[in-house]
């Protein structure tokens, strides 16, 4: 389905090296992306898409190349989840009650890509307010998954909430996608579509102007082809921000440096709880054979304990509803968005945010108010925040034996659209193994291992101590050269 | 300290008022607690108002540092504890002119702790009031309805600016009391300088919290009434509500614990609230900021640096300048009445310098409602007046008409006194011939005085000084009189 | 954990979201399995441990107190559904 000599497909250090040695223009590059995007219009990836700009923002590269001022990414088409602020481009959180809202801002992250050269090419399409794991909550319809089974040609789902920047990222759209991961919205999409995806430790990158949905948890992160394309975009993403007080002020290492490290002596961990009776045994023989890879490069493997792994994916669904509900209360129809108007304000507010949200939403602001309500705050919210500090003292005392932890990513692959619909908690358990690293704020990637039995990729998730993303790539690159996953989907463009 | 009952009278007995306080203090900083948005009363509609504060998606408060030190300050002038740990919650609640649905405020974890308020009362008692709390919260928009027959106009030029919410135990027992309670803590405020305690501009502002109970029973149910704005009012709405609860007991209805607003032109208080729309603010620490950690040596640095407060102030006024405590308070109440006071008093007999502040200055200030340093009679040149005074240059009643002048114009006592021809004649021989005259024109008088009405002097003096215009030395035109009468 | 429908309604009420009369029991029931599957956190025992807001283990920070923001009204209601003269509008709201 790609186009012959199409650029699009290119990963970013194809680029890299493509534009310094003039194999091409950034404008050529940008135009390239921008008919893979049409090729590609079925998947639903874009909510908005922004080929004028991206053209112009590649003649002004083109012209710094040609003055030899190359940032890091420069000329990189990149998509940019639609929760991320963009000045001048409507940004939705795809939602309706954000409906044609346009900033007047840029948010932090996405104006560190900028500075390095990368090029805006559209807002990519997601769960509503980031709250899903499948894209299909998204009020501009779902993201669709690259991927089929061999045996059927349904849609599945790209995992969520990050899935049109996954399905994008895997269908050779754009070398590069920017999601946000609250507690697996980068990483299960990113494994569901057979793509990277890194979660950087919580305060890595700025929240500032990305559209908030669980303010504790939430954080930006790449989502590419390799490991080695997220270590470049990771760095230059990430900074302290004076603007978000939780972002913190250490220096960014060269992530790309840890690449080629070895791993020789360090020790892998296997945490015995994320073994259950209801795991796929091909995603437990994954598990087992990322193990196995590590061997082989020199690793040694400890089996470790994280005892209250079972309570992390409870205890986010009360933590995280809680933040949104209140993080959502800005949203009344007065200051932007949408708005129901009536003679009552109280009417207006209900209204417009009773029409405005989406069922998922709705359904997360009416626990989260719940947890926080009288009589029952301390019942809940106090008792999952100390929850929370026992998730995080068994990662703590996890690190002391071990350098990084291994676990499957998801505990399934990816399903049929419609598949999850009537069953919330069903949805939720998407993200048990993700979770976790989420509520104790570590670094996770999600590397693309190996196909399931239907055809479908699964990947495998590295945990590592905070502020160690650098030990993720050092051993992200290990996997994704022993695995050799080089499938590509059958709606692949590039 | 006498413990002083405080009853009021109702028509089955008597009853007791019990008040608590909750004030709101603007900290008088520059910028917003969360934003770097101007602070500045008024403004253009919304120019005041950052991303932030706008409550735009994505926007994240960073703490004011200046802010904090202030309520850190006022904790200590109120000799409060300080703590070193505290917690920034939201409370949740929707309203357009809280344009992030929550406000960013301290619940659980207050910076500020117990403390305490000496309040002197005008009938003349002192009382210890308790300090509950000191927390720093953003303050809300400012919706405006009276713009347009069926919408409510919203301006955030407010939302986000920086408050101290104190808050005092029930320890006040009457609106005098209430009275003097804000009084002293504007004071306070204004001495550390941490609010400017303009009222009318609602950088101070309270709340009231009004019960009634029999004598030794316990509280009854309290009312609180909202946005009181000036202490005036606060005391108006305090007798109100006190009389109003006693007046619904004792016909045999009951207080439902409400909201209540304070109508001034009615001097009325009415219901704000229905009962089934009470509040749940679903309290919880703000993610976005981490606890506020105070470093203890800090804090000590803050409070040696403190000035001194009222209370020493007034301490030091007896003992130092020999003042009446009645004197010495009214001296200190305010810091630049004192500051000003203590600048004449420099090198002049001090009783004097607080006769002339207290009975001319502050009298004159007063009528026309000017604050002392913005009066045009400057400490130098008030003290140059009393130096006229004391080297005899002009006599005491036509100082006083002097500074009416200096109170109008600014001009220097010295070049009124010229420009009016007020100076003093001190010459003997000019004295002298006035004197003979005046007895040249009452012989009859001065035959009566030889026969012993001593009561005649003052008739001579004062005929001297009417003919004088009363620019003669009265001591000068005594001495003379007498020598001369009793030739 | 069995949440009931007047419960429900008064959650709404307090986040302000309409819900029809009929979607009240469904929700319900909804709402009453996700905090029954969170009702497993009870098993853990939590006595001898802080709650844990935040991962960040780092000082607050502050910043000057200086005027660095503002004067832009237009971008502050550019985006609003109704307003004049900088001001936002809403209905009426009588107090
Ligand atoms: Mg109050
Ligand atoms: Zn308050």
């Amino acid at each position: 389905m790609g186009a012959k000599n199409s650029l699009a497909g290119l990963t970013v250090v194809e680029i890299r090296d493509g534009l310094r040695n003039g194999d091409f223009t950034v404008g050529e590059l940008v135009d390239d992306h921008i008919h893979a995007a049409e090729r590609a219009k079925n998947l639903n990836g874009y909510i908005t898409e922004t080929p004028d700009l991206a053209k112009d923002m590649a003649s002004k590269s083109d012209d710094k190349i040609s003055r030899q001022e190359l940032g890091s990414l420069e000329g990189v088409p990149v998509a940019v989840k639609d929760l991320f602020c963009t000045k001048g481009i409507r940004t939705t959180a795809a939602s309706k009650i954000l409906d044609n809202f346009v900033p007047t801002y840029e948010s932090r992250v996405t104006e560190n890509l900028w500075g390095a050269g990368a090029v805006l090419m559209g807002k990519a399409n997601m769960d509503e307010f980031a709250m899903g794991s499948s894209n299909i909550t998204s009020a501009y319809g779902p993201a669709i998954n690259p991927w089929k089974r061999e045996s059927d040609g349904d849609d599945l789902a790209p995992g969520g909430s990050s899935g049109g920047s996954a399905a994008l990222v895997s269908a050779g759209v754009v070398p590069v996608a920017i999601g946000t991961d609250t507690g697996g919205s980068i990483r299960q999409p990113a494994a569901f579509c057979g793509v990277v995806g890194v979660k950087p430790t919580y305060g890595r990158c700025s929240r500032w102007g990305t559209i908030a949905f669980a303010s504790s948890l939430d954080q930006a992160g790449p989502i590419t082809r390799s490991v080695h394309d997220a270590a470049i975009v990771l760095e230059a993403m990430s900074g302290h921000d004076r603007r978000d007080t939780t972002s913190v002020d250490r220096p960014v290492p060269q992530f790309e440096k840890f690449l080629s490290q070895s791993i020789k002596g360090l020790k892998v961990g296997i945490p015995k709880e994320y073994l259950s009776d209801s795991l796929p045994t091909e995603i437990n023989k994954l598990w087992g054979d990322g193990g196995q890879w590590f061997k082989e490069s020199g690793a040694e493997l400890v089996d470790i304990s994280l005892p209250h792994t079972k309570y992390a994916l409870p205890s986010y669904y009360i933590v995280a509803p809680a933040e949104a509900s209140s993080n959502l209360a800005r949203y009344d129809g007065v200051k932007y968005g949408m708005r129901v108007s009536d003679k009552s304000l109280e009417q207006q507010y209900s209204k417009t945010r009773g029409s405005g949200f989406g069922p998922e939403v709705k359904r997360r602001i009416m626990i989260g108010t719940y947890v926080l309500s009288a009589g029952y705050y301390d019942a809940y919210y106090i008792h999952a925040q100390k929850v929370r500090r026992l998730i995080l003292e068994d990662f703590n005392s996890a690190f002391k034996k071990v350098d990084i932890i291994l676990t499957p990513t998801t505990p399934n692959e990816s399903f049929g659209l419609r598949d999850k619909l009537d069953d919330p908690v069903a949805m939720y358990l998407n993200d048990i193994f993700t979770v976790p690293a989420s509520m104790a704020g570590l670094p996770a990637i999600s590397v693309p291992c190996g196909l399931s039995g239907t055809g479908l990729p699964l990947g495998l998730q590295l945990i590592g101590p905070a502020f160690e993303e650098s030990r993720l790539f050092q051993f992200g690159e290990k996997l994704e050269r022993a695995a050799e996953f080089s499938k590509q989907p059958s709606s692949y463009v590039g | 300290m006498v413990e002083v009952k405080n009853f009021v009278q109702g028509e089955t007995g008597e009853w007791e008022v019990i008040i608590g306080l909750e004030v709101h203090a603007q900290v008088a900083s520059q910028s917003k607690l969360f934003s770097g948005a101007s602070a500045k009363f008024g403004g253009e509609p919304n120019s005041q108002v950052s991303l932030v504060d706008a409550g735009m998606p994505g926007m994240l408060p960073v703490i004011n540092q200046y802010c904090v030190e202030q309520a850190v300050r006022t904790g200590l002038a109120l000799g409060a504890e300080i703590n070193l740990v505290s917690i920034f919650d939201r409370k949740n609640y929707f309203y357009p002119d809280l344009p992030q649905g929550y406000q960013i405020s301290q619940y659980s974890d207050p910076i500020v702790g117990r403390g305490d308020l000496l309040v002197e009362v005008d009938s003349g008692y002192t009382r210890k009031i308790g300090i509950t709390r000191l927390h720093l919260e953003q303050d809300a928009g400012k919706s405006m309805h009276d713009q347009h027959p069926n919408k409510t106009f919203v301006d955030l030029n407010r939302s986000g600016i920086a408050l101290m919410e104190i808050v005092t135990e029930p320890d006040l027992r009457s609106a005098e009391e209430a009275g003097a309670f804000m009084a002293k803590l504007r004071a306070i405020l204004r001495y550390v300088g941490t609010c400017d305690g303009n009222m009318e501009e609602g950088s101070m502002r309270c709340d009231a919290n009004v019960s009634v109970r029999r004598p030794g029973e316990p509280y009854g149910t309290r009312c609180e009434i909202k946005n009181l704005n000036s202490i005036r009012f606060l005391m108006r709405a305090i007798d109100y509500e006190s009389g109003r609860q006693v007046r619904l007991i004792e016909a045999g209805g009951s207080i439902d614990q409400e909201t209540r607003l304070f109508n001034p032109d009615l001097g009325e208080t009415k219901s704000m609230r229905s009962k089934e729309d009470s509040h749940d603010y679903r309290y919880f620490p703000d993610p976005d900021l981490l606890p506020l950690r105070l470093d203890s040596d800090w804090v000590a640095g803050l409070r040696e640096r403190l000035p001194e407060l009222p209370d020493a102030k007034a301490e030091r006024f007896v003992k130092h300048y020999e003042l009446t405590e009645y004197d010495a308070g009214v001296l200190t109440s305010e810091t630049e009445r004192a500051t000003y006071f203590e600048e004449v008093a420099k090198g002049r007999d001090s009783k004097q310098v607080a006769n002339w502040v207290i009975g001319e200055l502050l009298g004159r200030l007063n009528r026309e409602g000017i604050s002392i340093e913005r009066s045009k009679v400057g400490a130098a040149g008030f003290g140059k007046l009393l130096d006229l005074i004391s080297q005899g240059v002009v006599s005491n009643s036509l100082a006083k008409k002097v500074l009416d002048e200096m109170f109008s114009t600014g001009e220097e006592a010295a070049v009124i006194v010229e420009r009016k021809g007020f100076s003093q004649v001190s010459d003997e021989k000019q004295i002298e011939k006035y004197v003979q005259k005046v007895l040249d024109e009452n012989l009859e008088k001065v035959e009566e005085f030889k026969n012993g009405k001593d009561k005649l002097l003052g008739f001579f003096v004062g005929q001297v000084m009417k003919l004088t215009g009363g620019k003669a030395n009265p001591q000068m035109v005594n001495k003379i009189l007498r020598d001369l009468l009793s030739k | 954990m069995d949440l009931d429908k007047e419960t429900v309604a008064s959650v709404a009420k307090l986040c302000r979201i309409e819900i029809q009369e009929q979607d009240l029991t469904p929700m319900a029931q909804e709402l009453s399995n996700i905090l029954s599957w969170i009702e497993q956190l009870r098993e853990v025992d939590v006595s001898s441990c802080e709650p844990l807001s935040s991962v960040v283990e780092a000082e607050l920070k502050m910043r000057d107190d200086t005027v660095m923001d503002g004067d832009l009204a237009e971008d502050v209601v550019g985006n609003a559904p109704d307003s004049t003269n900088n001001y936002f509008l809403v209905p009426k709201v009588i107090e």
